[in-house]
């Protein structure tokens, strides 16, 4: 299959990703130009089975989105509401111990954590979250606050960065998810998130959290107004900070959901889009060990599809996920265990089950 | 035997059953792209991709064929079925010219009552607006055979003399008795299917062909379900398109009966190359964005197909088992040049608009 490479112009960028160099911005802008997807994929997947084998992830887990409230208010948000608006919601402790509560009959290794910028909540509601949630269920792993949080939790608290995770940890923080990246761009942060810590800013937290002992994730939003450019850059900020760090376990593309935000005129990502951001991430990123296809963000299909395009990691069963479906996701809101098994055995994949940090739980 | 398989088809040279099996049981997702897109290629060096306007009309769901992967039929003892009236279809007609549809694809139950007369006034009327009907797969020629007491050959003449244009190559499934007789035990065979296709290309009538795949069929069905099709090409070159889409279980007596797993992306991919390169002879394959959604139709134009199929302004038969995408003309337009082809609308047979 080399020759279909080398006829599509992309011998060069072939050789190197067999010897393992690392690609230039340069290569990565020739990749996202290049027309021919099934070329991106075949050079995606020779870093993807190097790094990751025939294995494919997920994992079981539950996600909690305590608050809607935010500060924020970004343009592509359709989630984030202001105090007092008819949709605006924050959870109780008790609601959200019983959120747990009510699937202790399940399987869940982890609890995922995604909300707001509350103005008014204080540091100790999301301190007694982590200790009530462990309460519930001990042995569950937390994951939870991006970055964005993490450094409003900072302020609202008085806190340095570094003392607010290391409160957090002892209160039962297991791992940070990769939201709020955006794309880093000051460009794009002007444009959509005006208030949103800025590119710089989210790294120095990632890396401070990496520095105390956290794992954590990260993402780029794709497919609204970022130019091929400002992509790369973000990945290539990433990727730096990972060779100080070697923290980042999954890098996750975001597809732009446009539907009830206040960028609306925009459309959904394509499938070719969305595959290309899967592929060409997998080949820059050449020190993440993971890239994952979230299949609630692009629907089971194309996740799936995206096994052969880069991605090692489905995500999980994903219960109650609120915040893409209100950006007018039509996929489903949960995958059955048994479904997932199916759609990573049928790619050809050996389907694994693992936990937060990516230890075997079962193989399939 | 896999690479020399892989370099017969690089080579252009047709291959056969054994080496279709090989293909499909070896080769790499990516490896089956390549090979079908580069056949696609071959055939069509421009980079357009195709579709047309047109606008399914299921003139009845009143059914006695009672199919087991069908969620749209009404039994005619149910009582609850229906005949769409001529100020229906002519409304339809309107909405779809309105859109700038060139054609209908008609279809319909098997009714028990109606007569061939009642088809060739619905055909007269409707051509009446100067529309393309495409119309009436081969299990409803073979009914209206049967409640006429004419021949294959004097239905379709008859039918064409009404106004009938085409033949939509639906009814097809799996083109192996076996599937048939399990699945479809009412409607015609797989012989009769070929046998209607064969003689509507002799009256010089244009035909496409399906296949619905993912439910009781072995591989060696599917296969006996291409050699079928392209078997009869190289006699009559009378088909313009193969289209292969999935069963889609939900709401079927068949998936009441018996657990059926959907059929994945990954797998409709695959069997979509795999008809591109063993259907040398078909000169055109159409994605299923019905089926499949818009996002794998798109990439569907990397494994094979040239073709994205119809608007389907209205689409009744899919949606009753529980899937229910829309696509506009703009939205297709944005999907194919997104992929970095040329969209371009086009009729029936291919020609451009």
């Amino acid at each position: 299959m080399d020759a279909y490479i080398e006829q599509a112009g992309l011998g060069n960028i072939l050789e190197k990703v067999k010897g393992g160099e690392r690609l230039s911005l340069a290569d990565g802008a020739t990749l996202y130009r290049h027309p021919n997807i099934l070329a991106l994929g075949y050079l995606a997947n020779i870093v993807r089975e190097r790094k990751n084998g025939n294995q494919a992830f997920f994992i079981y887990n539950q996600h909690v989105n305590y608050s809607n409230i935010c500060i924020n208010l970004c343009k592509f948000c359709a989630f984030g509401k202001e105090k007092g608006h008819a949709l605006a919601y924050e959870m109780t402790l008790e609601e959200v111990k019983d959120k747990v509560r009510q699937r202790l009959d399940e399987p869940i290794s982890e609890v995922h954590i995604v909300g707001g910028l509350h103005p008014e909540l204080p540091f100790s509601y999301y301190i007694d979250m982590l200790r009530g949630i462990k309460e519930v269920r001990p042995e569950v792993h937390i994951q939870a606050f991006t970055c964005v949080e993490i450094h409003h939790l900072a302020q609202m608290a008085g806190l340095s960065v570094e003392q607010t995770l290391r409160q957090l940890i002892d209160a039962g923080l297991g791992s940070m998810p990769g939201g709020g990246a955006e794309v880093f761009s000051p460009r794009i942060r002007q444009a959509t998130c005006e208030k949103k810590l800025s590119g710089e800013g989210w790294i120095e937290v990632a890396k401070t959290a990496h520095r105390v002992g956290l794992k954590t994730n990260a993402t780029m939003l794709y497919g609204h107004i970022e130019t091929i450019e400002e992509r790369l850059e973000h990945f290539d900020a990433l990727r730096r900070a990972q060779d100080e760090t070697d923290g980042f376990l999954a890098f996750i593309p975001l597809a732009f959901h446009p539907k009830n935000t206040a960028m609306a005129e925009h459309a959904n990502t394509t499938g070719i889009n969305d595959l290309k951001n899967i592929a060409v991430s997998r080949l820059m990123l050449d020190n993440f060990p993971h890239i994952k296809a979230y299949w609630v963000m692009i629907g089971p299909k194309m996740a799936q599809v995206a096994l052969a395009f880069g991605a090692d990691d489905m995500d999980g069963t994903v219960k109650e996920e609120v915040i893409t479906h209100m950006a007018g996701a039509e996929t489903e809101q949960a995958l059955g265990h048994k479904t997932l098994i199916r759609l990573i055995q049928e790619a050809g994949r050996q389907p694994v089950q693992r936990d937060t940090l990516y230890n075997v739980l079962a193989t399939y | 035997m896999l690479q020399t398989t892989i370099a017969k088809i690089e080579s252009g040279q047709r291959i056969d059953g054994e080496e279709f099996l090989c293909l499909a049981q070896q080769a790499s997702l990516h490896q089956l792209g390549f090979l079908a897109h580069a056949v696609r290629m071959r055939l069509h060096p421009e980079p357009l991709v195709t579709y047309v306007i047109d606008r399914n009309i299921n003139y009845t769901d009143v059914c006695m064929s009672a199919c087991k992967f069908c969620a749209f039929f009404k039994a005619p003892e149910e009582g609850n079925g229906g005949v769409l009236t001529q100020a229906e279809l002519a409304q339809k007609i309107a909405e779809t010219q309105a859109l700038g549809g060139t054609q209908i694809l008609l279809q319909g139950g098997l009714h028990p009552d109606l007569s061939l007369e009642f088809y060739e006034d619905m055909l007269r009327f409707m051509k009446a607006t100067g529309i393309h009907i495409h119309g009436f797969s081969p299990p409803e020629i073979v009914h209206f055979s049967k409640i006429s007491g004419c021949s294959v050959t004097t239905v379709i003449k008859r039918l064409m003399a009404a106004g009938l244009d085409s033949i939509p190559g639906g009814g097809a499934e799996i083109l192996s008795n076996r599937v048939r007789r399990e699945l479809a035990p009412n409607k015609c065979d797989a012989d009769q299917w070929i046998e209607v296709m064969a003689t509507a290309h002799g009256l010089g009538l244009r035909t496409t062909a399906t296949m619905m795949f993912g439910h009781i069929e072995t591989l060696a069905e599917r296969l006996e379900h291409l050699q079928r099709v392209r078997d009869l090409q190289d006699r009559t070159g009378g088909f313009t398109a193969f289209i292969p889409w999935s069963f889609q279980p939900d709401h079927t007596p068949l998936a009441a009966a018996r657990a059926i797993d959907k059929t994945t992306a990954i797998s409709y991919l695959r069997m979509l190359a795999l008809s591109r390169i063993f259907l040398d002879n078909v000169p055109n394959i159409q994605a299923s964005w019905v089926t499949q959604g818009p996002k794998i139709a798109q990439l569907s134009l990397f494994f094979g197909a040239n073709d994205f199929g119809s608007t389907m302004i209205e689409e009744n038969v899919v949606a009753a088992a529980g899937v229910r995408f829309r696509l506009s003309e703009e939205e297709i337009r944005r999907l194919v040049t997104d992929a970095g082809f040329t969209p371009r609308q086009r009729l029936m047979d291919y020609t451009l608009v």
